[in-house]
């Protein structure tokens, strides 16, 4: 497949159409629900699983080398700033996993335009945006030309 | 049909090519010295999923750790020199060192979960140059930031090429690409231009062919703009020749980096046996005493497995039955794919694979073309104002050999192991210069024809009509006399340069005449994407990522020609030279093509070294 959507849990609302990176989640126009168009130019990346608010996506293996059975689902959960993870075997076996995917609110992340406008000694310098205090070491380090010369067999 | 689509104009003073990580590091870093230029940024997918780290990341592989004297950039030069046999950019590399710790700074600021030792208080260190990350909302996150920075971006459009400057044949002006939802057309007028595009995955014949083909290492969605972009333009491009071939869990591709440094966990053959010192004589013969540098490159750690699976003692296989009796590290193991290669723990749960109670096996991939993992393929750029030298300082810091065109990431070239966070640090690199470009164009603006991006309109949208026309022809089905489809195309490519530029099936060999009538079939090719249909915006796309994927191949064919030597052995072998040959071959490749003539010109360049 590798992505497929459950014709009984998907509402059509495209919120996998945006974000795939393949852009391989389309809306069918008879049915008006999404599918994945070229199973072949999935990367099982996940990105439209974690994005369907009506969990209706999901994996199934490629059928070139994955057995039937298997499942890897997964709930990403902005709020609460987690990810959760289960993963089923083809035998049945069971493993969970959760991670942290954010420390701050979305949203909080300040445009750069937002801070103390440059000065021209700073444009004219060596230094980023930030630097040297996000460099944590005082100054940014440099080399002379002088260390550098061509290899001589 | 093409008439039908409307042309929209977008006037900017800097253009960002690309969103993922270097689009992100360039659309935010022009911001913060540009307070008053319009800055936007396109990407030809969604900017909150897009590039290499569309899916996540682990671990941040590119981190010196100044402030606990971990490392020191030049210890990250000598690293990089050393992995890649000696050819680096080590001006370009000591630049993304240097301020790559200010960049991994603010990602933790933006609120990126970095694992902490919690005996130090340091970021946890899986390696001497990577630290462990939760990084599944890695690129929202650093989406976030290039759009409070951008006046705007424009997601879902496929750039397909750059726009010249009218009254100067080297500088640019902008680029043209098309909306993959709506249909439209647009120009883009720029005073600088920064192609943060993704490399190549998919030139190469991957070992899935069918329904997992898509699993490739690197992201499908790399199509080679990075390379086809600043080709198109004259730009000239470096070590085109030196693509990369990852050992990897097999099948679903999952890292091993975390199991080698953190887990501990390592290699056997079939039979339980340590197999890398057997080819210890074996590699010395080709290489010399690169063999003894430490760490071992990575080409010939590959060379050694291929080596010990050609004598018939493979599979392969990571020892980790050991290392996952510890319920940390079992965590790690899983939490490590779930993170950035979803897949890998898809095929074990369907194999029933626990890899506390089964030793996984591992394979080597097809090829890739990139320039920010253990490779440095890409555009030929200008090094920083206070030390490069002067063959490599032509003007701003990471512009290529056409005015105004600025690059980072995968796209230029001679700066291996950059990894996410270089890379976002490259394209602030950039985006820094490309402001001072700007400020200092005066009036001398860049000037668009109408004719070149209306002559460029006709060729963009040419498959539609071959398709509309085509398609009447036939009753039903894929085969046309008239057109062939993308994916066909796509199949020829790799299949030429699986069989004529050293992919798996070839075992990574070639030679002179293979590489010559690789070329032949490939010119053929080229010929024939004339004749690509598209049904859809969709497979418009397809076929604009395929034109992108040939032209890089290309460049790869001729540069592998060019270079008469066998330097990475692991990665490929030019059978025809089986040695590393320090004398001849210890330097850059350059290539440049021009447009017009369709001719390419190659030349090499000199390597400088760092002191010691």
């Amino acid at each position: 497949m590798p992505t497929f959507v459950y014709m009984t849990s998907c509402d059509g609302c495209g919120h996998c159409v945006d974000i795939c990176p393949s852009d391989i989640m389309h809306i069918d126009t008879t049915y008006r629900r999404a599918f994945n168009v070229e199973p072949n130019f999935c990367w099982e990346c996940y990105s439209c699983v974690k994005a369907c608010p009506q969990n209706a996506i999901d994996v199934r293996g490629y059928a070139d080398f994955a057995p039937l059975g298997h499942s890897v689902r997964v709930l990403r959960e902005e709020e609460k700033g987690t990810i959760s993870w289960k993963i089923r075997f083809r035998d049945g076996r069971e493993k969970y996993f959760v991670s942290p995917i954010r420390t701050t609110p979305w949203g909080s992340i300040k445009s750069p335009a937002d801070y103390e406008a440059p000065t021209p000694e700073a444009m004219a310098s060596q230094e980023l945006a930030h630097e040297p205090d996000a460099l944590k070491v005082g100054k940014l380090p440099a080399l002379s030309s002088a260390q550098l010369k061509p290899w001589t067999a | 049909m093409m008439a039908r689509k409307k042309t929209v104009l977008v006037d900017c003073d800097i253009l960002v090519v690309g969103g993922g990580m270097a689009g992100c590091g360039a659309t935010y870093e022009s911001r913060y010295w540009g307070r008053d230029l319009k800055i936007v940024c396109v990407e030809k997918a969604n900017i909150e999923r897009s590039g290499a780290v569309a899916q996540g990341l682990y671990a941040i592989n590119c981190y010196m750790g100044m402030q606990w004297s971990e490392n020191q950039p030049e210890d990250h030069v000598r690293y990089a020199r050393n992995d890649l046999m000696g050819l680096v950019r080590e001006d370009l590399g000591y630049d993304i060192a240097r301020h790559v710790d200010s960049t991994v700074h603010k990602f933790e600021e933006w609120g990126l979960p970095i694992m902490r030792n919690p005996e130090t208080g340091r970021y946890q260190r899986e390696g001497k140059w990577q630290i462990m990350i939760h990084g599944e909302s890695y690129k929202p996150i650093v989406a976030e930031a290039a759009r409070k920075a951008a006046s705007d971006i424009y997601n879902r459009i496929m750039v397909t090429h750059l726009l010249m400057d009218k009254t100067k044949s080297n500088r640019v002006a902008g680029a043209v690409g098309f909306n993959v939802r709506t249909g439209d057309f647009h120009v883009f007028r720029a005073k600088a231009v920064i192609v943060c595009a993704g490399g190549a995955s998919h030139i190469f014949k991957p070992r899935a062919v069918g329904e997992g083909m898509g699993r490739t290492w690197y992201a499908p969605w790399s199509s080679a703009s990075a390379y086809a972009l600043p080709i198109l333009a004259g730009a000239k491009m470096t070590q085109m020749e030196n693509r990369i071939v990852l050992t990897r869990f097999k099948d679903g591709y999952g890292p091993v980096g975390a199991y080698f440094l953190h887990l501990k966990t390592y290699t056997e053959n079939a039979y339980g046996e340590e197999y890398e010192s057997k080819w210890y004589e074996h590699t010395k013969q080709m290489v010399g005493d690169y063999v003894d540098r430490h760490p071992v490159p990575t080409c010939l750690r590959n060379h050694a497995l291929l080596e010990e699976v050609k004598a018939g003692r493979g599979p392969i296989r990571m020892v980790t039955t050991k290392a996952f009796q510890d319920p940390h590290k079992e965590t790690v193991g899983w939490e490590n794919f779930l993170g950035m290669t979803i897949s890998q723990a898809v095929v074990w749960a369907s194999q029933n694979i626990d890899p506390k109670h089964t030793n996984p096996e591992l394979t080597t991939s097809e090829p890739y073309v990139m320039g920010s993992h253990a490779t440095c393929s890409g555009a030929w750029a200008s090094g920083p104002s206070d030390y490069a030298p002067s063959e490599y300082q032509w003007g701003y810091n990471r512009m290529m050999t056409v005015d105004g065109l600025f690059g980072a990431g995968d796209t230029i070239g001679g700066t291996a192991h950059k990894f996410s966070s270089g890379s976002f640090t490259e394209g602030r690199i950039a985006g820094k210069a490309a402001v001072s470009y700007v400020n200092d164009l005066g009036k001398e603006l860049p000037q668009v024809s109408e004719a070149e991006y209306e002559d460029l309109k006709k060729i963009v949208y040419k498959p539609l009509d071959n398709y509309c026309v085509g398609r009447n022809e036939i009753v039903a089905g894929t085969v046309s006399p008239s057109y062939i489809l993308p994916i066909h195309g796509l199949q020829r490519l790799e299949k030429i340069m699986d069989e004529y530029v050293g992919g798996i099936s070839a075992h990574y060999m070639t030679n002179q005449p293979l590489l010559t009538r690789g070329l032949e079939l490939l010119t053929m090719l080229k010929e024939d994407l004339h004749h690509l249909g598209a049904e859809d915006l969709h497979q418009l796309q397809r076929s604009w990522e395929l034109h992108h994927r040939v032209l890089a191949s290309e460049a790869v064919t001729r540069h592998t020609m060019y270079r008469t030597e066998t330097r990475w052995p692991g990665y490929y072998y030019r059978a025809d030279h089986p040695k590393l040959d320090d004398q001849n071959w210890h330097c850059f490749t350059l290539s440049r093509y021009d447009r017009h003539s369709d001719k390419w010109e190659l030349d090499k360049a000199p390597v400088y070294h760092i002191v010691d």
